[in-house]
């Protein structure tokens, strides 16, 4: 039954995919992968985080991130902005490939990784400033040549926030709702141009409405840039998700990779019985 | 299951009446160091507000209490205020972000730490001593403005540092993260974010620290500050007194005119205190001024 439901879920979506007013699927960019993770380990001091974690994130495509709660998700996605790099006792083995490069090799700035890869988090956390300067922050600091104010309402026009904004930039930032200040925040990352955006269960905190409006801004944005997700709600990575990576604890708690492919087949056609108990509710 | 009705009612005016009692003891709680304090002003209000004015403020102490005046301990209080901000503010914030925004958490930086929590507490003669020893005679600056004032300053520290590390502990972690994760390096996340957002409790702790610098006395006479000065200092290595020590020298004297001297003379440190003070709040206020929830 819950199958069903799931699969009602993704003929919607695919629908809402190809006869959107946004005209045309995605499916016709290219499709190499942009980032991607070769034998990744990672520990905090003695625990080890994640093991042999190898993923390929491709062009122009959502990528969500499920499994239960403490698998490793948020540090497998913290992992392709050196996030991580900020706890202590952080240590990796493995390759995160971006771009071709290794972003954990030696001579990588993470300031350089982070100003290309864009980040949205779990709960909405605008700077104290005005929309208008949240949003700016990154351009400035990065030393954006041009005009700020183009770059500001390009940001928060793709970000779907800027006719709610536009007569109020001035105002503080937290003034404004969640789902609001969480499109704020997707604007803000996507003000320094990213190539790729990850964002860390960005709905969790939001109430079905603004949930809604973030993942259809997703799959706008998906034609852009590569997205991964990293989500607790399977419903969501069934709607937006063009592959999904299942994600699972091993005996010494250590996140592993599971299963990863296409959406639709991991959540009809699940390769591993684990997956098949997770997605239909039997675990996790 | 639920409660009879009649015991829950009685239960309720009981819970009731717990309530209001307790509110009412900190209303007493309260109403005691207002009342405290507000008698003690109007006390030396009334004692000493016929003395304040242009001469006695603009004359040198003299010994006919009628023309007394506090120039030299005002212009003293002003130096040696003005030098140790000058020494405190910037060393005692940098110690702050570095302490909370580089330092690695180790047993080395958990060492200082303690040791900065402890010095907030050693009473501010042990500062004087080490401030003759130190300023006055290892350092030769003699019992000058100078040497004064870098005893305050450490004296101060401490208190600066602790009310500027709890400030910047107070800014949420998600703020960091949200810059860095927009290609911040630490710098700017430092001081574009984190700072902006600890400045008001960061200014809290400077006022709070300047406040206590600008009452002090006992280091003071401790390096040598002078009782009786005819003169307004020149420069950071001239000798010096402070409104807090001419005030006990006044307030030591057996004529009633001095008492009524020192009662003047509290009543201009407290109004350069409050000045300070609204200094602070205002400087405060501007920089929150940008996002008002």
């Amino acid at each position: 039954m819950v199958q069903e439901g799931l699969q009602r879920a993704l003929s919607q979506s695919f629908m809402a995919q190809t006869s959107g007013q946004a005209g045309g699927t995605t499916d016709d960019l290219p499709r190499g992968p942009v980032a991607e993770t070769r034998d990744l380990n990672v520990w905090y001091d003695d625990f080890q985080a994640l093991r042999d974690i190898s993923l390929q994130v491709p062009g122009h495509r959502i990528t969500a991130i499920i499994g239960p709660s403490g698998c490793g998700k948020s540090t497998l996605i913290r992992c392709f902005n050196r996030m991580n790099d900020l706890i202590a006792g952080f240590r990796s083995t493995g390759d995160v490939i971006f771009q071709g490069q290794d972003i954990y090799g030696k001579g990588i700035d993470p300031v350089e990784v982070r100003r290309r890869i864009g980040m949205v988090f779990q709960k909405p956390n605008p700077f104290p400033k005005s929309i208008y300067e949240n949003v700016a922050f990154g351009p400035r600091i990065n030393g954006y040549v041009g005009h700020l104010h183009e770059i500001v309402e390009r940001a928060l026009r793709q970000a779907a926030l800027w006719d709610e904004v536009k007569d109020n930039l001035r105002k503080s930032a937290l003034t404004l709702s969640g789902g609001q200040q969480q499109r704020l925040c997707i604007a803000r990352a996507l003000a320094i141009e990213p190539e790729v955006i990850l964002m860390d269960e960005p709905c969790s905190a939001l109430d079905p409405a603004a949930t809604l409006k973030i993942e259809d801004l997703m799959r706008e944005l998906a034609r852009e840039y590569a997205i991964v997700i990293v989500t607790h709600n399977m419903q969501q990575a069934a709607r937006v998700a063009d592959s999904t990576a299942v994600m699972m604890m091993a005996e010494d708690r250590a996140g592993e990779l599971i299963e990863y492919g296409p959406t639709k087949e991991v959540f009809t056609n699940p390769k591993e019985q684990r997956t098949e108990d997770y997605i239909t509710g039997r675990f996790g | 299951m639920r409660a009879p009705e009649a015991s829950f009612r009685r239960r309720l005016f009981a819970r009731k009446v717990t309530a209001m009692g307790f509110a009412v003891l900190c209303l007493l709680g309260t109403s005691v160091g207002i009342v405290a304090l507000a008698l003690l002003l109007i006390d030396v209000t009334q004692e000493g507000i016929g003395r304040v004015g242009w001469d006695f403020i603009n004359s040198f102490p003299s010994r006919r209490p009628e023309d007394a005046g506090i120039k030299a301990a005002l212009w003293g209080t002003i130096w040696m205020i003005s030098i140790t901000a000058a020494f405190a503010i910037p060393i005692g914030v940098g110690a702050a972000i570095y302490l909370e925004e580089y330092a690695p958490r180790n047993w080395m930086t958990r060492v200082i730490q303690t040791n900065i929590s402890n010095l907030a507490g050693v009473p501010s003669i042990v500062y004087g001593m080490l401030g003759l020893t130190l300023f006055v005679r290892a350092m030769e600056l003699d019992r000058s403005v100078l040497a004064g004032s870098l005893t305050l300053a450490l004296l101060v520290l401490p208190i600066v540092i602790v009310a500027s590390q709890e400030a910047l502990r107070a800014v949420p972690n998600s703020i960091r993260e949200a810059a860095y994760a927009v290609g911040a390096s630490r710098w700017q996340v430092v001081s574009r974010q984190v700072v902006p957002v600890a400045l008001p409790g960061i200014l809290t702790g400077i006022i709070l620290a300047l406040s206590r610098a600008i009452g002090e006395t006992a280091p003071l006479i401790m390096i040598g500050a002078l009782l009786f000065v005819p003169f307004t200092p020149s420069g950071p290595l001239d000798r010096f007194t402070v409104l807090p020590i001419q005030i006990f020298n006044w307030s030591s004297r057996p004529q009633p005119e001095f008492q009524e001297n020192a009662a003047a003379g509290i009543i201009v440190l407290m109004v350069v205190l409050l000045s300070m003070n609204a200094v602070a709040i205002f400087l405060r206020n501007r920089f929150q001024s940008g996002p008002q929830v």
